[in-house]
């Protein structure tokens, strides 16, 4: 059998991952509880739990409920803090031989920028700029439904690190495209895309809706087409490298993202049902690019052929 | 914290009463470190959450796990369609912290309606040294009082009705048992209110109690901090999470408020 392990390679914003495939932030913590199924060196990347100034205590629970093909989450950025991250959790996952991606978040511009700065003099991989989390009442979400409030962000915290960086935008917005041009004109090196989509569910027995939070991020299966739509959109929107996530559960799901433009992608919620989802993804895109020949996988970013109107 | 996931057969299963199914599953991995309290998180195939379900009977010479669910929505249907020589999909055993048992002698074991199940295990622990109050709505619900009653554990049943054994709750019958014996622990698994109640209780008495609770989980292993419990560690409110920092807390931490 021929080894393909090498086609998965890509170098995106200029860091160098062996495979596109990335646990998503919030559904993989930081990693430790998966290492009992699998060598995190397996995968591209690690995005791990998004990351606030301080410590946050997060949502009242119950944080999530399940919906048809996926799942609502109000979890509320609950993490330890930038300084206790920066402590003891990076030290370890810098060990783990493969990709670092901080998440981060804040209620204020300041907040995002001095968490930014405390990972710049730090050896962290890749900074990913949260500006779509819906599940917090100040910032979060707020600067990422605007073009103005996108750009802000992505320049305050440009202005603090020269580490690569990531954006992630809300699909809780008119139109995409709009911000993700509004984040590269201020100097991302990347966007990723999509975080959750505000949804609810409601008990019809008492009610009431199942999460304390009354609404709460729609993510899984079920968020897969929006997605594989807003990535197309921005791939062809800006000249930046693309990230896919929402509701990737399999490989062909992995190469569908692809195909509409994303260099690298996420896995969240698919972790929950099958936390092996993304190594079996890694194996089949593997088997993928052998029996296609392809020289790279990444021939087939963005290679959708769309039908003209 | 060390678990398998696959695809385990079932090797029997039961119905104990109406909507409650007792499956026996082979599992040796799991069952040589299972202890009382912890859990499995269970596929229902078409869904997206994997559904936990305490772990009521470790047997690690046969290197089986023993469940007992209740069907209550959609997901617990679907796994009661298993049968016998069926596989089921499982992650095991989860669960951060289970009862403490090697640290008391004697105890108190209260379970409470579908709470029941995982105290078969502690009991079997104690044997003749436990008291084992168990509660369920009326007589038709009681399930597994000769499993009990096997371990030699003294037994209260009690129904809200009267149906079967006395009537009113089980902490109504942990006050008389109180008034004759402190034991040296409380265990307590059922709904929130009987917890709170049997917590006070304790506390009242100045006897120690550990709790195994509830919450609608994601990953079930730690990751996703959906499973948040209120709790108090180190003098400050924080939210523990149960599937890693219990399911089983010391009543003293949790906060019922929430
Ligand atoms: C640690 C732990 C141990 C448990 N042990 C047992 C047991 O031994 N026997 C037993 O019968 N039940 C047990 N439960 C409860 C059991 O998990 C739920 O009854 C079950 O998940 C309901 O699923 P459903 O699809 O039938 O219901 P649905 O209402 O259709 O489920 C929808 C979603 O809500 C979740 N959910 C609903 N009710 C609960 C609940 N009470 N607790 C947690 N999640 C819930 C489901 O997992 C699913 O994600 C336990 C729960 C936990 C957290
Ligand atoms: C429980 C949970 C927690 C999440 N926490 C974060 C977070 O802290 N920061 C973030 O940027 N995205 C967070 N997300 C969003 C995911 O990273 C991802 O964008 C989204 O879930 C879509 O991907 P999926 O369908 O594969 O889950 C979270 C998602 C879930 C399910
Ligand atoms: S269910 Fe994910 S942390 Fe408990």
């Amino acid at each position: 059998m021929t080894d393909n392990t090498s086609k998965l390679s890509v170098n995106f914003a200029g860091v160098e991952f062996k495979n596109p495939v990335i646990p998503a932030s919030g559904a993989f913590g930081y990693g430790r509880e998966y290492e009992n199924f699998y060598p995190l060196s397996v995968l591209g990347g690690i995005s791990v739990k998004g990351t606030t100034g301080q410590r946050r205590n997060g949502n009242k629970p119950p944080r999530i409920a399940e919906t048809s093909g996926g799942m609502l989450n109000s979890v509320g950025l609950q993490n330890p803090g930038i300084d206790y991250f920066i402590e003891n959790e990076l030290p370890y996952l810098k060990t783990k031989g493969t990709v670092i991606i901080a998440n981060i978040a804040g209620s204020t511009a300041g907040e995002y920028r001095e968490v930014a700065e405390k990972l710049d003099k730090t050896d962290i991989d890749m900074i990913e700029v949260n500006i779509s989390c819906p599940n917090v009442k100040a910032g979060g979400a707020a600067f990422g439904i605007s073009c103005e409030g996108a750009a802000e962000i992505t320049k305050i915290c440009r202005a603090a690190t020269k580490k690569p960086l990531m954006v992630k935008l809300s699909p809780n917005v008119t139109n995409i495209a709009d911000i993700a041009r509004a984040a590269e004109a201020e100097g991302a090196d990347a966007v990723s895309l999509i975080n959750t989509l505000l949804g609810m569910k409601i008990d019809i027995k008492t009610r009431r809706p199942i999460l304390k939070n009354n609404v709460g991020g729609l993510s899984g299966p079920a968020v897969f087409p929006v997605a594989v739509r807003m990535v197309w959109q921005v791939s062809n929107a800006v000249k930046i490298p693309v990230c896919g996530m929402g509701g990737i559960s399999c490989w062909e799901d992995a190469a569908e993202m692809m195909m509409a433009g994303a260099k690298i992608i996420q896995v969240g919620a698919a972790l929950f049902s099958n936390p092996m989802a993304p190594v079996e993804i890694i194996k089949g895109l593997e088997n993928y690019a052998g029996d296609n020949n392809l020289n790279n996988l990444q021939e087939i970013v963005g290679s959708v052929k769309v039908w003209e109107q | 914290m060390k678990y398998v996931m696959g695809q385990y057969p079932v090797i029997s299963k039961s119905n104990l009463a109406k909507d409650i199914y007792d499956l026996t599953v082979l599992c040796p991995e799991a069952a040589e470190t299972a202890v009382p309290g912890q859990f499995i998180n269970i596929k229902a195939e078409g869904f997206m959450l994997r559904r936990p379900v305490s772990i009521a009977g470790i047997d690690r010479e046969n290197g089986t796990l023993r469940i007992i669910f209740e069907v209550r929505g959609k997901g617990t249907k679907e796994i009661a369609r298993l049968n016998s020589g069926d596989m089921i999909d499982i992650i095991a055993p989860l669960g951060g912290r289970g009862f403490d048992t090697q640290s008391y002698e004697t105890a108190v074991i209260i379970g409470g309606g579908i709470g029941t199940p995982p105290m078969l295990p502690v009991a079997e622990k104690f044997g003749k040294n436990a008291a084992v109050i168990c509660g369920f709505r009326n007589a038709s619900a009681v399930i597994l009082q000769d499993d009990f009653n096997k371990t030699g554990a003294e037994t209260i049943l009690c129904t809200d009705d009267g149906s079967a054994g006395r009537k009113g709750f089980v902490t109504d019958a942990l006050d008389d048992v109180l008034k004759l014996k402190k034991p040296d622990i409380i265990y307590a698994c059922g709904p929130k209110p009987m917890l709170e109640k049997t917590a006070e209780t304790a506390s009242q008495n100045g006897i120690p109690c550990q709790v195994s609770l509830e919450e609608r989980m994601g990953c079930g292993v730690g990751a996703c901090l959906v499973c948040a419990c209120k709790s108090i560690r180190d003098g400050q409110e924080i939210y523990a999470h149960v599937c890693k920092d219990g399911p089983v807390f010391n009543s003293g931490e949790v906060l019922f408020d929430d």
